[in-house]
Formats: C-alpha cells, sequence, structure tokens
C-alpha cells in the first residue's frame, strides 16, 4: 500500500530530473524528501544543503560552503530550483506568504516576502502545498510575493510544477494557466476542483502520478524518512 | 601597529546605547533567531530611546523593540524566530498598525547594504518587478541596462536604494579592543556590511581578547569585521542570549518558547525591568533553574 504521502514525495522528486547540476532546494519535510529522493535516485548531480551554512552529500559530508549570501548569488546565477511553500497561489502561479488581508493592516501577518521575489524571476520556482484548498488556492493573492506569468518580467522566470496533496499542476496552457497535470492515485478531479477557488484547466485525459518503483519506495521508508515524517505531513 | 592604550573601543551595553538618539536609523545583524545583538537590544530596551527606523532581516530584535513600542518603521524581507516560524510580537505590532513597514526581498535588502558600504546610491536587482514589493513601496525606482543582453534587450531592473544607517548593532564570537571582529560560526550573515553601511557600528561580542589570539586557533578569513569600521565593542559572554550563537550555544529554545507564549507585559516585567545585562542573565538562570524543579 502506497501512501498519499510517498506519490508526493515521488511528484516533488520528479520536479528536479534533467535538472542538471543545480542546488534542490526546499523547506518543507515532504518537499526536502522530494529532494533528496532525486539526488539519490535518477538525478545524483544535484546540490543539497544542510538547511544552515553547507553543501552537503548524501550521508551530510561537507562539500561546499553556502552561507546566505552565497545562496542569494546561486538563486541570482540560476543554479537553483527551488520549491517554496505557498499561503495562497492564484492560476498565474503568484503565490503570497507576507500577510494576509490588506497588507497596510494585515488580518493575519505572515513571514513577510522573504526571497520569494529574487527567487522566482531569476531561478526556477515549484511549489508543494500540503493541503489543497480554497483558502491556498485563491482567486487572487493578497500579497504578490512569488511572482506569477503574468507577472513575470525578464528571460528566467518559470514556474515548472506545483505539488499538492491532491495531485501535480503546471502552467501548460496557452495562457499559462494552472493545469491538473496529474492527479495522485485515489483522488477525483471533482475532489481537486472543489478544493481549489478558481477555474483549473483541466484536461480530457489526466493521468494520475506516477508510482514510485520498488527500489524508490525503499529509499523513502528505510533510508530518507523512516521515521513517517511524511505521514504526518500528508494524511490520506 | 596601533597603540592598544590608544585604541581602546571596548565599552559597556549602556555607553554603547548612549551613542544613539531617538529617531536615528538602526541597523541590527544576524538572522532571524541567530546570532542577533540581543545584549545591545536590550540596553536600548533600558534607555528611552524610541521612533527608531529599524533596518534587519528579522528575530527577536525586531519583536522586542516591536512590543516595547520603539519602532516607527521597519525594513525588512521578513521577521522569524526560526524553530517557531511567525514571530509574535512583529505579528501583533503589524496586526495593530503599531509600525510603518518598508517590506522588501532579501537580495533586494544585501544589495542595499552593499551600495550603502560602498557609498554607491543604489544598486540594480533583478528582484521586486512584477511582485506587490513594488505597489506597497511606490518610492522604489527603476533603472534601464545601459548594456541589451544577448537578445538585444535592455532589461530594466529595480535600483535598491542605499541602506544607509546612523548605527548598527551586530554580535560576534570574539573581538578585540580595537574593534576587529571574528566571527566563528558556519556563517557571516551580512554583519560585516551593516557595519560598512552605518555611521556608527557597536559590536558585541561573546569575549575579548588580545589581537594575537585572535588567528592563533582560527584562520585569518574569520576576521569579518575591521577595526575602522567599528565605533564600540562591548563584551557580553552570552550576549546573543535566547538567540544561536555557534559555536558557543545553540538557540536556547525552552526560553524562546516562553518569550514566544508569555505576555509581553509579564516577560517585560520579569526579564527586562532590570537595570543592567547582568540582571537578565540572572532572570534567566533562576527561569531554567525553575524549570529543572
Amino acid at each position: 500500500m502506497i501512501t498519499r504521502a510517498e506519490y508526493c514525495v515521488v511528484a516533488c522528486a520528479e520536479a528536479w530530473r534533467d535538472n542538471g547540476e543545480v542546488l534542490a532546494a526546499a523547506m518543507a519535510p515532504v518537499s526536502s524528501f522530494g529532494a533528496r529522493l532525486a539526488k539519490r535516485s535518477f538525478a545524483p548531480e544535484l546540490l543539497l544543503t544542510d538547511g544552515e551554512a553547507m553543501l552537503v552529500g548524501l550521508d551530510g559530508s561537507v562539500e561546499g560552503w553556502l552561507p546566505y549570501r552565497r545562496h542569494l548569488t546561486m538563486v541570482t546565477g540560476g543554479r537553483r530550483h527551488v520549491m517554496m511553500g505557498a499561503s495562497q497561489i492564484d492560476r498565474h502561479g503568484n503565490q503570497n506568504i507576507s500577510c494576509i488581508g490588506d497588507w497596510e493592516r494585515p488580518a493575519r501577518q505572515l513571514l513577510g516576502v522573504r526571497g520569494a521575489p529574487v527567487n522566482t524571476l531569476n531561478n526556477p520556482v515549484s511549489y508543494w502545498v500540503p493541503k489543497h484548498s480554497p483558502r491556498v488556492f485563491v482567486e487572487k493573492v493578497d500579497m504578490i510575493s512569488g511572482v506569477g506569468y503574468d507577472h513575470a518580467v525578464g528571460p528566467y522566470h518559470r514556474i515548472p510544477r506545483v505539488v499538492s496533496d491532491l495531485g501535480v499542476f503546471d502552467f501548460e496552457t496557452p495562457d499559462r494557466t494552472m493545469r491538473l497535470a496529474s492527479l495522485h492515485p485515489g483522488v477525483t478531479v471533482d475532489e481537486v476542483r472543489a478544493a481549489t477557488g478558481f477555474e483549473l484547466a483541466v484536461p480530457d485525459e489526466v493521468p494520475y502520478t506516477r508510482e514510485p518503483t520498488a527500489a524508490e519506495l525503499r529509499l523513502i521508508r528505510e533510508v530518507i524518512d523512516p521515521k513517517g515524517v511524511r505521514d504526518r505531513e500528508v494524511r490520506a | 601597529m596601533t597603540d592598544e592604550s590608544t585604541g581602546d573601543k571596548t565599552m559597556t551595553p549602556d555607553e554603547a546605547v548612549a551613542g544613539l538618539r531617538s529617531g536615528m536609523t538602526l541597523g541590527i545583524g544576524g538572522w532571524g533567531s541567530r546570532r542577533k545583538p540581543m545584549a545591545l537590544v536590550r540596553a536600548l530596551l533600558r534607555s528611552e530611546i524610541t521612533d527608531l527606523t529599524v533596518i534587519s532581516y528579522g528575530g527577536p530584535d525586531v519583536g522586542l523593540l516591536a512590543a516595547a513600542g520603539r519602532i516607527r518603521k521597519l525594513v525588512a524581507a521578513f521577521t522569524t524566530l526560526d524553530s517557531i516560524p511567525l514571530e509574535p510580537h512583529f505579528r501583533a505590532a503589524r496586526e495593530r498598525g503599531g509600525f510603518e513597514l518598508t517590506e522588501i526581498d532579501e537580495a533586494m535588502f544585501m544589495w542595499g547594504l552593499h551600495a550603502a558600504a560602498n557609498r554607491l546610491p543604489f544598486m540594480p536587482v533583478r528582484a521586486g518587478l512584477g511582485s506587490d514589493v513594488m505597489r506597497v513601496n511606490p518610492e522604489l525606482r527603476t533603472v534601464t541596462s545601459p548594456y541589451p543582453n544577448d537578445a538585444g534587450v535592455r532589461e530594466e531592473f529595480v535600483a535598491v536604494p542605499a541602506l544607509r544607517m546612523d548605527a548598527a548593532f551586530v554580535h560576534l564570537n570574539r573581538a578585540d579592543r580595537l574593534g576587529n571582529g571574528q566571527y566563528l560560526g558556519p556563517d557571516p550573515y551580512f554583519d560585516d556590511l551593516f557595519c560598512e553601511a552605518a555611521d556608527t557600528a557597536y559590536i558585541s561580542c561573546e569575549q575579548v581578547v588580545e589581537t594575537a589570539e585572535l588567528t592563533k586557533d582560527a584562520p585569518p578569513q574569520s576576521l569579518l569585521v575591521s577595526r575602522h569600521s567599528v565605533t564600540g565593542v562591548v563584551e557580553a559572554p552570552n550576549g546573543a542570549h535566547f538567540t544561536s550563537c555557534a559555536p558557543d550555544y545553540d538557540r536556547d529554545e525552552p526560553f524562546q518558547k516562553l518569550y514566544a507564549t508569555t505576555p509581553w507585559p509579564e516577560f517585560a516585567e520579569r526579564f527586562l525591568s532590570g537595570a543592567s545585562e547582568h540582571d537578565y542573565q540572572t532572570a534567566v538562570q533562576a527561569w531554567h533553574k525553575e524549570q529543572q524543579q
């Protein structure tokens, strides 16, 4: 029995396929497990951080120094593909982590824009949303932190994919709006539509997110996340 | 070689704060809840200084000053306690309209520091454009590249204004009496830039040592801050508490949790109403002792 969280790890890992020698940056457990799964299986050339100031190999051995100031160079140099979170995201891929409500006097102050503006104009940015709901997938974000396709400028903007606990989404439509790319097994199109606060592009045939291979499943369960943190982030 | 007897910049936290005035622009080093110059921030809280413009990669320094009503304007990309993602006092202050915010991106912030340190009025960055940073900071300007890119396009950039400061506070592992400061942890953050971007800079440190001692067991590239950019040196052991100061100590997680969950007046009364940094450290020790019983 493959859990929903395990499909999510695989779907996150796929974001870094064929990226080359770039930093796979992720913040949340499942997206981080995805980065490690990618590096352990089909993308060994990826770089990882220890979450602090070091570039590390899979065994934790240090292979480079990456303090914040150099991390920002990796962002603007484009040698990074980050999977960020989103408190809100809209159909164009605009993302908000700053505040909910009116910026002048927010109903809920969140983190602030952090590096979302610089990330989105300079290196590929994907998103991981562990709880897909109309509160996250909104018609219009309250504060554009990460820039979507309708606001993008410059030559490097790209949002390869959005992964949620329900499915995988991309922007492969003529007008670059969010499209359902695959459903995690056990999820229906109606469920996704009901949990999305805007009109989602849905192709006639929606594939399912691919199964993890036996080797990948063993890596996830025995090596990458033996304590089962993934199943606490995504319950289904 | 400078004669150390004439170049001695050591002072107390309160003497450092005496160099500040209400209405000033103050830069605070460190990052989130890491290596924050908390002893200096606490000295600031003991003073009457208010109406500050604070420039910070925000952590509890911002939370404390916001809760105490000392900030008129905050320049920041985020405010976080790291292990507690959202800073409760910063949030509360924002939600009650407690101060003005200039919200900029992390990279814009860094280049603003570089601009100030290099006496440039701005630096161009590919960041901010298209985001609501431009909407909420309508004073931000853009520049067009004088050079076309490979596609023949003259790209437009945000011109991040220099983040020049009246004063900067940073906390380091060690310093000498002249103001040469050393970090021994993995990340310099942007502390050298804060010092160079400010008219006056006060560095607190875990330990003041002789100059020759600095490089006895550590490489020269750990000498992050040079004395020409430092006004005062404050020896403040445990002075980053409750934030981390690797490798000297980790974040005091139980105490940070207490800070984040205790009503501000109660926290301030118990830990910040004393007359000195020593009183604070004593109150913290007493609290930890209570927890063990």
